[in-house]
């Protein structure tokens, strides 16, 4: 039982990371309708910056976390103003292209500039573990955090949308950006806050990733981008719970999966499940169900 | 418009076709031009002076999930070419080098080959890993061209009689690693965790389990990884836990290993971790605490702490060039320039024999040699097998410490 | 009468874009033949040629699928992997049976495509219930699926027949001289390399005739009917997923072809996510999109093109996928922006204007 129960927090903690990056993927797909292929390695080099500025310039954690907030924002408004925006108009396929190409090229110049070895990354979190149970049940302090920031985003995500006026200029362009345009709301503006949040949101999951699972290269963005990008679109693409709830539930079957069924077919299962998910529910747990009109 | 941009596209490719076909020594220029920078003085002097020269290939990736690997080799086969030429160079001809990446694929590893046979190499140190490795020897099968692979493990790697290596093959290591612990009672309880998408890996793991019957110890727990899902090692980690495992055995490399030792730290558990010579690196993992690392065994060809003169030279010229401390990786590569070396001079043959003739008379000089580097003593080659023993490698105070 | 006329033109010029581009094929493999003839080809490109068929053929196969069905498939790779695997199986037991490489590697085709066609069926039905960027992710997660799962069969066989276990090749209990022939994720070794530049051109040109046959045939217009309008095409008639399923299925069983030739190429086969897994996919969608969708011979164009880019951007080193990359979003960029086709409208202008100067 206590073996479940561990099973089960170490599946929330993995989750919890995978959907502060699907949150990003989501906000992203919901505004500007594509599919931002290169999110997993502006995480990548979030993490980097963290790991130059806290364990390379040794500075503390707090200043390094927002140095690298700050510096994803910048990469990510630059990436879209000048690889993005010029395709505003163009076919989907052309702009997915382009993220692709966004992304290898983030990758090399992670690779160029830090190389290829493995760094070991020293967790930012500093809070002591919860051991439950008698010792039986260790929580680590990366876990507490994660799952913390990870609650915390969501609904400063979800009241931001509702409340405030951009959020609201948000909602309208991803609901119609013709006619959002036509009521006055700027919507360049919007798609370029979107992909700050979107950005600023890939720092923090960079963060957080690399202090649960301490090792970084140019390339660990990639996977965790993809297995969130799945976590999205299981939730619901666009939709800012379906995000959080697709993102916890892919790390708990990917955990479990792994514990209970086979460990070197748990790729094979987190992909079984979503293709499950999908067919029942053809746009995701929460996605909307959009009725075709003539 | 579709019809301008297929037109740009068309002309692209009748140019690219030109420039691939119009003459291969036109690239081979092109290529050693580039080398020349990266090869030194020496190698440029003499190429200057028009004397002929031994062309050495390297393939391997440097870029990729696995380009860790192939830099490592890269930087040791440059070490050794760098200290041949400035020693005179093989029987008085210096040393060309060229490395191409294959970004750890099979099929970008033989255009990495067909681009250097281009150039004008005549004997190839690589490829880095196994898959390539194997793919890469059918060609040079076919060619005649004496390879020789640093670091490639599957028992295929090696099995034409123009291919050798310089590490140790899967089979071995598995098996000794059984024996070792066996023998040493080390353990009644082990568990495995491999990486079941790796050759490597789960070649070790195979021939290990296989061992292990003969054994007094009993394998309690193997959970695997794939390549797709190596971030997260809670599960397996807690699944040894849970079997009661007193040892752990990690037949995987440097880079996996640093994230299971930092989860079972953070689970609390704490058996004796036993590796295999992929293990090497863990302590230059920039910024990783070293304690985590503190008993962990494994076997390996080198230790760079060793006190041997010939590894120290190797040792201080690395750190002093590409300011990190070499791995085993590094050192195969390195002693595998050499062994090109001895095989040479045992020949006496001569950079104007082509490729094919030079691979004979290698291969045909190969039983004389008996080599002494820094992966081992008096090393022979049967089948292309080398005939060395592993060190037994212990972190104790964070420094690799031989027992 | 009038409309009659247009029509007969129309006909008489599709027929000789179509005759133009097997004429391209058939001529880039006259060319190619020559120079290597007369001993001109570097060992690179000589290398480079079975790889490049393979290409254009998933390119081609592909665009089926996204440019002329309208369905975004980030999991074609998953089709090769099937196709390359259950040939190069067949290959490796049917070696000493068959030692004629012609008939064999002519079974192996056959069975390539016929088994990544099965699959294609099997996928297809339940993916193209779902829609656009769903659809893209649910054949992402069969690509995958398929790539996990072939890592982890252990295949043998001895005497007693064949012996399978997903778990080492220890646990499938083979007798002295059993022969191990899928094994993990070491894959098929040994596969004869049966593959040729001339095999490969005679399968492109296979390939365009079932692809551009069918494009032109009344079930490829009803296809693109539904790529333009599923709702009006269902209206009038057309079985839609009947129709998508068949072009889903041919371009699954191209892909398989394609994988034969990779299959028997190299003399290891393995599963990786650098050969079979979704970035290989993505790979062969960026020959697709760069070639323009829905056109065929563009996208022949781009697979050369990309193919052979990364291998002569080898000078540069460290900086050669940079540099790839570089060169991909900005073609984008070029191809697709406002500003680029502005640019684009102008050269054209510039020599149309020559021309009629010259005129």
């Amino acid at each position: 039982m206590i073996g479940f129960i561990s099973y089960l927090v170490n599946g929330i903690s993995l989750g919890s990371v995978y959907a502060i990056i699907a949150l990003g993927y989501t906000m992203v797909y919901g505004i500007a309708k594509m599919l931002n292929f290169a999110h997993g390695d502006v995480i990548m080099i979030g993490a980097f910056v963290v790991f130059s500025t806290v364990s390379g310039a040794g500075l503390p954690p707090v200043i390094g976390v927002l140095i690298s907030v700050v510096a994803c924002t910048l990469l990510g408004m630059a990436i879209e103003r000048i690889a993005y925006k010029p395709l505003r108009k163009a076919s989907k396929l052309a702009v997915l292209i382009t993220a692709i190409g966004v992304s290898y090229f983030l990758q090399n110049v992670a690779l160029l500039i830090y190389g290829a070895n493995t760094k070991s990354f020293t967790s930012v979190v500093t809070i002591e573990p919860l051991t439950l149970a008698d010792g039986a049940l260790v929580i680590s302090g990366e876990t507490i955090v994660t799952v913390a920031a990870c609650i915390i985003i969501m609904i400063g995500l979800m009241t931001f949308m509702k409340y405030s006026k951009s959020g609201r200029a948000m909602l309208a362009v991803s609901e119609d950006s013709g006619a959002a345009q036509l009521m006055g709301v700027n919507v360049n503006s919007t798609i370029a806050l979107t992909f700050a949040i979107g950005s600023a949101l890939a720092a923090i999951a960079g963060v957080l990733l690399c202090s649960s699972y301490p090792s970084l290269t140019p390339y660990t963005g990639s996977m965790p981008g993809i297995k969130a990008f799945v976590a999205a679109v299981f939730g619901g693409i666009g939709s800012i719970p379906g995000a959080f709830i697709g993102g916890i539930l892919l790390g708990v079957i990917e955990i479990l999966g792994k514990a209970y069924v086979s460990s070197q077919l748990a790729d094979a299962i987190v992909f079984a499940v979503l293709i499950i998910v999908l067919l029942v529910k053809p746009t995701g747990l929460l996605g909307k169900q959009i009725q075709e009109k003539v | 418009m579709k019809k301008a941009l297929s037109l740009l596209l068309v002309g692209a490719m009748t140019l690219s076709l030109a420039a691939c076909g119009n003459s291969s020594s036109d690239s081979a220029e092109t290529d050693s031009a580039a080398t020349e920078e990266s090869t030194t003085t020496e190698a440029s002097d003499s190429e200057g002076s028009g004397e002929a020269v031994f062309k050495i290939g390297g393939i391997g990736p440097i870029t990729g999930g696995t380009a860790i690997y192939g830099t490592a080799v890269q930087n040791g086969i440059q070490i050794a070419v760098d200290e041949i030429n400035a020693a005179g160079g093989i029987n008085g001809y210096q040393i060309n080098y060229d490395f191409q990446d294959d970004e750890g694929d099979s099929e970008k590893a033989i255009n990495a080959y067909n681009t250097l046979k281009d150039w004008g190499m005549q004997v190839l140190v690589g490829t880095v890993t196994s898959a390539p490795c194997i793919a890469v020897a059918e060609e040079t099968h076919n060619d005649n061209m004496f390879q020789i692979t640093p670091s490639g493990t599957a028992v295929e790697c090696v099995q034409y009689e123009n291919t050798l290596r310089m590490c140790f093959s899967d089979p071995t290591q598995g098996t000794e690693s059984a024996k070792y612990i066996g023998e040493n009672g080390m353990a009644t309880k082990v568990a495995v965790i491999y990486d079941s998408s790796d050759v490597y890996s789960t070649g070790i793991y195979e021939a290990f389990a296989a061992e292990a019957a003969n054994q007094p110890f009993e394998i309690v727990s193997v959970e695997a990884f794939t390549a797709d899902s190596k971030t997260d090692f809670s599960v397996q980690v807690q699944k040894s836990k849970e079997a009661g495992a007193d040892l752990l055995f990690m037949p995987f490399y440097y880079t996996e290993a640093s994230l299971v030792l930092a989860e079972c730290d953070k689970q609390g558990y704490e058996p004796v971790f036993f590796g295999c010579d992929g293990m090497d690196g863990i302590l230059g993992v920039e910024n990783f605490d070293v304690a985590l690392a503190e008993g962990l065994t494994f076997l390996a060809p080198f230790v760079a702490k060793s006190e041997d003169e010939m590894v120290q030279n190797f040792v201080t010229k690395y750190e002093e060039a590409y300011g990190e401390t070499p791995n085993q990786f590094a050192a195969d590569a390195y002693d595998s320039v050499y062994v090109v070396k001895a095989a040479i001079e045992a020949a006496g043959a001569t950079p104007d024999m082509s490729a094919s003739d030079l691979c004979d008379a290698m291969v045909g000089a190969m039983p004389s040699v008996t080599y002494d580097g820094v992966t081992g003593k008096s090393i022979t080659w049967t089948d292309g097998e080398p005939n060395k023993a592993p060190l037994v490698v212990q972190v104790v105070n964070g420094e690799y410490t031989e027992l | 009468m009038n409309g009659m006329k247009t029509k007969t033109h129309n006909l008489s010029r599709t027929t000789k874009s179509n005759i133009i581009t097997y004429g391209i094929v058939v001529a880039a493999y006259i060319i190619v033949e020559i120079f290597l003839r007369a001993g001109m080809v570097s060992s690179l490109l000589e290398g480079l040629l079975v790889p490049l068929c393979m290409y254009v053929i998933l390119a081609v196969s592909l665009n089926l699928t996204v440019g002329i069905s309208g369905e975004l498939s980030l999991g074609h790779a998953g089709f090769m992997c099937v196709g390359a695997f259950s040939s190069a199986f067949f290959s490796r037991c049917m070696e000493e049976m068959i030692p004629a490489a012609g008939i064999r590697f002519t079974l192996a085709i056959l069975i390539g495509t016929v088994f990544a066609a099965l699959f294609g069926i099997l996928i297809g039905v339940p993916v193209l219930r779902l829609k656009g960027d769903y659809l893209a992710i649910v054949t992402l997660a069969f690509g995958e699926i398929i790539k996990n799962v072939v890592n982890v069969i252990y295949l043998g066989r001895d005497s007693r027949g064949f012996h399978i276990s997903t778990k080492d090749s220890i646990s499938l209990g083979l007798e002295q001289g059993g022969d191990v022939i899928i094994k993990g994720p070491q894959g098929i070794t040994g596969t004869p390399n049966d593959s040729t530049f001339l095999i490969g051109v005679v399968l492109i040109l296979i390939t365009l005739f079932i692809v551009i046959n069918l494009i032109n045939s009344r079930t490829g217009r009803a296809i693109m009917a539904i790529r333009d309008n599923r709702i009006a095409a269902e209206s009038i008639g057309i079985n839609v997923t009947k129709y998508k399923l068949l072009a889903f299925s041919v371009s699954a069983a191209l892909a398989g072809t394609a994988g034969v030739l990779y299959a028997h190429n190299l003399s290891t086969l393995q599963a990786q996510p650098k050969n079979f897994g979704y970035n290989m996919s993505i790979t062969i969608l960026v020959f697709v999109v760069l070639g323009g969708i829905g056109n065929i011979r563009g996208s022949m164009i781009a697979a050369v093109v990309l193919t052979l880019l990364p291998e002569l951007l080898r000078g540069l080193n460290d900086y050669r996928m940079l540099i790839y990359a570089v060169i991909l979003i900005a073609t984008m960029i070029f191809t697709s922006s406002p500003g680029g086709q502005e640019i684009q409208e102008r050269i054209k202008l510039f020599f149309e204007r020559k021309k009629t100067k010259e005129a």
